[in-house]
């Protein structure tokens, strides 16, 4: 190589087929890794159980306040609600990935920048691995617990369960971009301590965790849904999957989830290429 | 334990520890600030989140919004106050695995008060303040005739509750001495615990409600004593000097920690690494 750059141009537009290799092996590599780590698998399946317990009382509990309908859900809605959110959270990833923040702090992230293939995507690559490992291990615990203790929720229209899968995959896009997004302010701020909490607090109460977001007034909730991206993440797919809105309503959640990744990964795409020109790596 | 008290001052040794920590944090000021200001948030969303449920029913569990701000604010005080104090032992299952766990046991002080002062979370010091705040007005707002028993119950449940948290930290912490990979286990019942207490225990049913209430004790650090406070009837049956058992359940947690904790101190074998 004569001179080098940041980046290598990549590979795409020359030829589909290795591209397409390059990221199926990546994934392939991602689901992996997280599949060693046994005992702590089992540990979050379990702990999203215990809180599938918690909040499906207090939801029907509030159900039951409010006359059997709360925020328009009735009590097997909230149940199918509560538990498949359980288990989408480990899918979707919502905590606890610093390790772009980690390689940049320490310098790693160098020889990232001098592989064929974009950060960006190879770090998507790897988190989509993650979430098939998370589907199989994290998703099935909590989703078939639920409906032994308590009377859940089945969709009634056919084109749902394509749709909610569907909604389920840009969820965990659109996670990935805002956790890469935030990762990278490190280029910028050395430390990520600060974003990471600011994320950590929104992404809980704002994607639906807490409580779904519909028990909140209907101009908090559209401004919510419409100015940020975290409904998407978990609230959406949720609200498919129990037929919340009629079948017009319920394409509209995943056309404006389609816009959010979009506008994300564009978002991940700039700030790399951002970071790039200024990135000073140190070390030896 | 064979590594307490050999030398001269082991007050000295824990006190250097505490400067240091208290220096070091201090050191990034911005940085710190924002910690101190975010960590509010936390316990903001939790109260928050109990407002919003009463947006949707008047009545959770048979119990008005005013009341059940006298369980979330007891139930957040004794959490945000334990997660202040020995929060931090979670860190514990980062220490076995990379083996910082070994540096620990060789010093002559205490393996546990090393830990938790090796990084105490100064930060938290705001989330506990918090919590004191939304206790002053919900028992202010809740209308609550005063006797000298129940300004003292307003006083000693919340420090009980964060002993009990406490051991429930320090308890869940130790299973990364068996398990080195425990991983979450631990949330379930410290966080999953203090979702657990910020509402009416009635709300929740069966075994489910056996086990976290009575079995682990959790009723007790907030249910309890809220219900002698208001001066009402506990709909579960418990006769009324329930609400006066937080201190004791406390003192039995502390213990059955402290047991569990020197157990695993025992059984630690370094990982090697």
């Amino acid at each position: 190589m004569g001179s080098v750059t940041a980046t290598v141009p990549p590979l795409i537009g020359r030829n589909i087929i290795p591209w397409f290799r390059t990221f199926t092996a990546i994934t392939g590599s991602g689901y992996r890794r997280y599949s060693t780590y046994r005992q702590a698998t089992f540990a979050g399946a379990f702990t999203n159980i215990v809180f599938g317990f918690l909040h499906c009382y207090v939801f029907l509990a509030v159900a039951t306040g409010a006359g059997g309908l709360a925020g328009g859900y009735d009590t097997r809605q909230l149940a199918t609600f509560v538990w498949v959110g359980q288990g989408l959270l480990a899918v979707v990833g919502l905590w606890g990935w610093s390790e772009l923040a980690d390689r940049i702090r320490t310098g790693d992230v160098a020889s990232d920048l001098l592989r064929p293939v974009s950060p960006v995507v190879s770090y998507l690559a790897t988190d989509l691995g993650r979430a098939a490992h998370a589907v199989l291990t994290r998703f099935v615990p909590p989703v078939l617990t639920g409906p032994i203790f308590f009377d859940v929720y089945l969709p009634t229209r056919w084109p749902t369960v394509p749709l909610f899968l569907l909604s389920m995959v840009l969820a965990v896009v659109l996670s990935f971009s805002c956790r890469y997004l935030v990762n990278a302010t490190v280029y910028w701020l050395a430390d990520v301590r600060g974003p990471m909490l600011l994320w950590t607090l929104c992404s809980g109460i704002l994607a639906g965790l807490y409580f779904p977001l519909r028990f909140l007034p209907d101009w908090a909730f559209v401004t919510i849904w419409l100015a940020t991206p975290f409904p998407s993440m978990m609230q959406t797919p949720l609200d498919v999957l129990v037929e919340r809105d009629g079948a017009p309503v319920q394409a509209g959640l995943v056309g404006l989830q389609l816009c959010w990744v979009g506008a994300a990964l564009f978002a991940c795409a700039v700030v790399q290429r951002r970071a790039e020109r200024r990135l000073v790596v140190q070390g030896g | 334990m064979a590594d307490r008290g050999r030398t001269a001052g082991p007050a000295a040794g824990y006190l250097a520890l505490l400067r240091g920590q208290a220096r070091s944090q201090a050191s990034y000021r911005t940085s710190f600030v924002v910690d101190l200001v975010s960590n509010v948030g936390a316990t903001v969303f939790d109260v928050l989140t109990v407002l919003v449920l009463f947006q949707v029913t008047r009545t959770l569990g048979g119990f008005d919004v005013r009341e059940a701000m006298v369980m979330v604010s007891l139930s957040a005080c004794s959490f945000a106050t334990a997660d202040l104090a020995v929060g931090n032992i979670e860190r514990v299952r980062q220490y076995v695995r990379t083996g910082l766990m070994d540096a620990v046991l060789v010093r002559p002080l205490g393996a546990l008060p090393q830990l938790l002062l090796m990084d105490l979370p100064l930060r938290k010091l705001s989330r506990a303040l918090f919590g004191l705040a939304v206790l002053t007005v919900a028992a202010s707002s809740a209308g609550i005739e005063w006797t000298p028993g129940r300004v003292l119950l307003v006083i000693v449940a919340p420090l009980a509750g964060a002993v009990f948290f406490g051991s429930i930290f320090v308890a869940s912490a130790t299973l990364a001495f068996w398990w080195i990979d425990s991983g979450e286990v631990g949330n379930a019942f410290t966080y999953g615990g203090r979702d657990f207490t910020a509402y009416p225990v009635t709300v929740y049913g069966g075994w489910f409600r056996a086990i976290f209430a009575y079995g682990l004790g959790f009723a007790f650090v907030a249910y309890y004593p809220a219900l002698a406070l208001l001066g009402r009837a506990d709909p579960l049956g418990l006769p009324a000097w329930a609400g006066w058992a937080s201190p004791g359940v406390a003192v039995l947690a502390a213990l059955a920690a402290a047991a569990v904790w020197r157990t695993g101190i025992r059984h630690y074998r370094s990982t090697g690494s």
